[in-house]
């Protein structure tokens, strides 16, 4: 128990080296001292201005000042006389400038007026503060040292074993709570997450117009648009899982999966437009090469093949959509996503293969 | 290095490096936007004379690459059924006659003038059909709906070409151009044909309707004003951020660095 209030180790001065000086800090030589302690005491003001260079930064600091008044009458001719901001967005670019200038000029004369002030003209002596130890004196540790011992024997906590157990086996669930609590982060999504709003029949309709289209419609090849569930072209919360990007391949080169030899109609085929690795819309189409990129992480999809991962974060190909033609012609789904669409969760489960 | 350690020891020597590093990034950020150069489609009236021209103009420009018969040859594709638009669109661009195969074809002065694309187009159509120059009504913004325009744009264009038409990265240097000095027939015929690594969203399922729309939401948002100043390239949040924190907190560290400065005061007994 020993406690050592004296600064360890030599002060800079005692090694005979100042210590390196960061730029933009004034040069320790010169007229000014960092520690004024060690000066005569003197009583009263510590500095005296030079009356000259005082008077300067008076005007100085006034000048701000007054600026400081003209902008604040500035602003508020700007306001009741010239006013732009009222009915009209194009011209709220006007009383941004003459608002927001005015408005800086008040406050900036202020605060350079006063720091002028502050740094030229107040003489006030600049005193040091000693730090304390900040641990506790020797008495005063042993007097509760001593309390705390005569407390556990005075309350028999140290003898008395089967009290001592139980009031902490009362305590333990109390720490357990606050996992109960999680709970309540729920419910689960049930089925929201695994379904969209496709079902078998529904027309692919164009993203902004809602107009259905035909296979017949859709037939330049290296085509793409954006096309939502019939019936939820308004409906963002649809929209939000079920925005597919329809595309027309080259079906010569199309590498089809088995099993889904029936999901696409002669090389116009459908994939889910939200990226499987956050989320974002996975829709920037090289016709060139029929890649799908994703413009937030850069993950890249094949799109004859799948929707193959080639390259970036994203863990799954685009889920795909069953298309097919109605007696009419119009594209149409034939079911609904056979995955879960956009980024993994919790209880996903493994793709199935 | 003796200067420059003086002067480093300098007391204005770390403003000067703040506003240094501060213009840097301001100059960095200065995007230069040259005035759009005008190229308009010419009427699409076609005589065997053009045709004939057209096709003289082709052998000395084009057949080098696409073949002697715009068959496609293995460095550049196949002109036969790419029409009259196409052909516009890469000419009246300046992409076409290109000066060096790479990954993407930029757009620069155009080396054959309205007449001589005119020709051309003519003699490439003859081919093989294709989409054919729009006419001058069927592009002007004037009678484009933009607010459906601004709806297709964003869910079919926005991706690449950013939602104001800045333009964007594609992969293996490859890019979507900023769509501002692309005239409204440009606009038209790029979607119409799908030109380079841009897919094609041709009438039937853009209608020549929704497509005038595009054009006059994409001719809109230029002249469309910046409220906060500057419109920073118009590439969205990360931008803004980025200029607020570099200016704005390089403004403060300066402020700091001149409120906790010490100035040298004299003593008493001085």
């Amino acid at each position: 128990m020993t406690d050592n209030n004296e600064t360890s180790g030599a002060t800079p001065e005692d090694e005979g080296r100042v210590p390196k000086r960061v730029i933009g800090t004034p040069s320790p030589v010169g007229t000014q001292e960092l520690l004024p302690g060690d000066e005569p005491e003197q009583g009263g003001t510590g500095y005296v201005l030079d009356e000259k260079k005082a008077r300067r930064a008076e005007r100085v600091a006034a000048a701000f000042f007054t600026l400081s008044f003209v902008a604040g009458i500035a602003f508020i001719v700007f306001y009741a006389v010239w006013p732009g901001h009222v009915g009209n967005i194009n011209r709220a670019a006007r009383s941004n400038y003459t608002l927001g200038t005015a408005m800086t000029l008040i406050l900036l004369g202020l605060a350079v007026g006063l720091t002028i002030w502050v740094r030229h003209l107040v003489t006030t002596k600049e005193i040091v503060q000693e730090r304390h130890s900040i641990s506790s004196t020797p008495e005063d540790r042993a007097v509760f040292n001593q309390y705390l011992q005569e407390g556990s024997r005075e309350s028999g906590l140290g003898q008395r074993r089967l009290l001592r157990r139980t009031l902490l086996l009362a305590a333990a669930p109390l720490g357990l709570l606050p996992l109960v609590l999680l709970r309540d982060l729920g419910p689960l999504p049930e089925k929201k997450l695994r379904h969209t709003a496709w079902k078998n029949g529904t027309r692919l309709v164009v993203d902004g117009t809602g107009q259905p289209l035909k296979a017949s419609d859709f037939n330049s090849p290296g085509s793409i648009i954006t096309v939502v569930p019939e019936g939820a072209e308004d409906n963002l919360d649809e929209i939000a899982t079920g925005a597919v990007l329809l595309l027309n391949l080259p079906v010569d080169q199309l590498k089809v999966k088995k099993g889904r030899e029936n999901w696409h109609v002669g090389g116009i085929i459908a994939y889910s437009k939200i990226c499987t690795h956050v989320g974002c819309p996975a829709a920037l189409f090289e016709q060139t090469t029929h890649h799908i990129l994703c413009p937030c992480h850069q993950s890249t999809f094949d799109a004859l093949d799948s929707a193959k991962v080639l390259f970036g974060p994203a863990a799954r190909p685009l889920p795909q959509l069953p298309i097919g033609v109605d007696s009419q012609g119009y594209l149409i789904a034939t079911s609904d996503f056979h995955e879960p669409v956009g980024p993994s969760f919790w209880e996903r489960g493994r793709p199935k293969v | 290095m003796k200067w420059f350690t003086a002067w480093r020891r300098r007391p204005w020597a770390g403003y000067a490096v703040v506003l240094a590093a501060l213009a840097i990034i301001g100059v960095v950020y200065a995007g230069a936007s040259p005035g759009a150069d005008r190229a308009q489609a010419s009427d699409t009236k076609v005589s065997a004379q053009d045709v004939a021209k057209g096709k003289a103009l082709f052998d000395q420009t084009c057949s080098s690459c696409h073949g002697a018969n715009a068959q496609g040859t293995r460095t550049a594709p196949s002109l036969i059924g790419v029409g009259a638009a196409s052909v516009d669109f890469q000419v009246s661009t300046g992409r076409m006659p290109a000066m060096n195969p790479g990954a993407q074809i930029p757009r620069k002065k155009r080396i054959l003038n309205d007449e001589q694309t005119r020709q051309l187009a003519a003699y490439i159509a003859s081919l093989g059909g294709g989409p054919p120059v729009p006419a001058a009504d069927q592009v002007d913004p004037a009678h484009g709906d933009s607010a459906l325009g601004g709806k297709l744009f964003r869910a079919n264009c926005a991706q690449c070409h950013n939602f104001a038409g800045s333009g964007g990265a594609l992969t293996g240097g490859k890019y979507a151009p900023p769509l501002d000095k692309a005239t409204p027939t440009q606009i038209y015929e790029a979607m119409i044909t799908g030109p380079q690594a841009m897919p094609v969203f041709n009438d039937t399922t853009v209608t020549p309707e929704q497509k005038r729309a595009i054009i006059a939401y994409v001719t809109q948002t230029r002249s469309e004003v910046n409220p906060g100043g500057s419109g920073l390239g118009r590439i969205g949040p990360v931008a803004e951020g980025l200029a607020g924190w570099l200016v704005g907190i390089g403004l403060m560290v300066i402020a700091a660095m001149w409120l906790t400065a010490r100035k040298p005061k004299k003593k008493h007994n001085d």
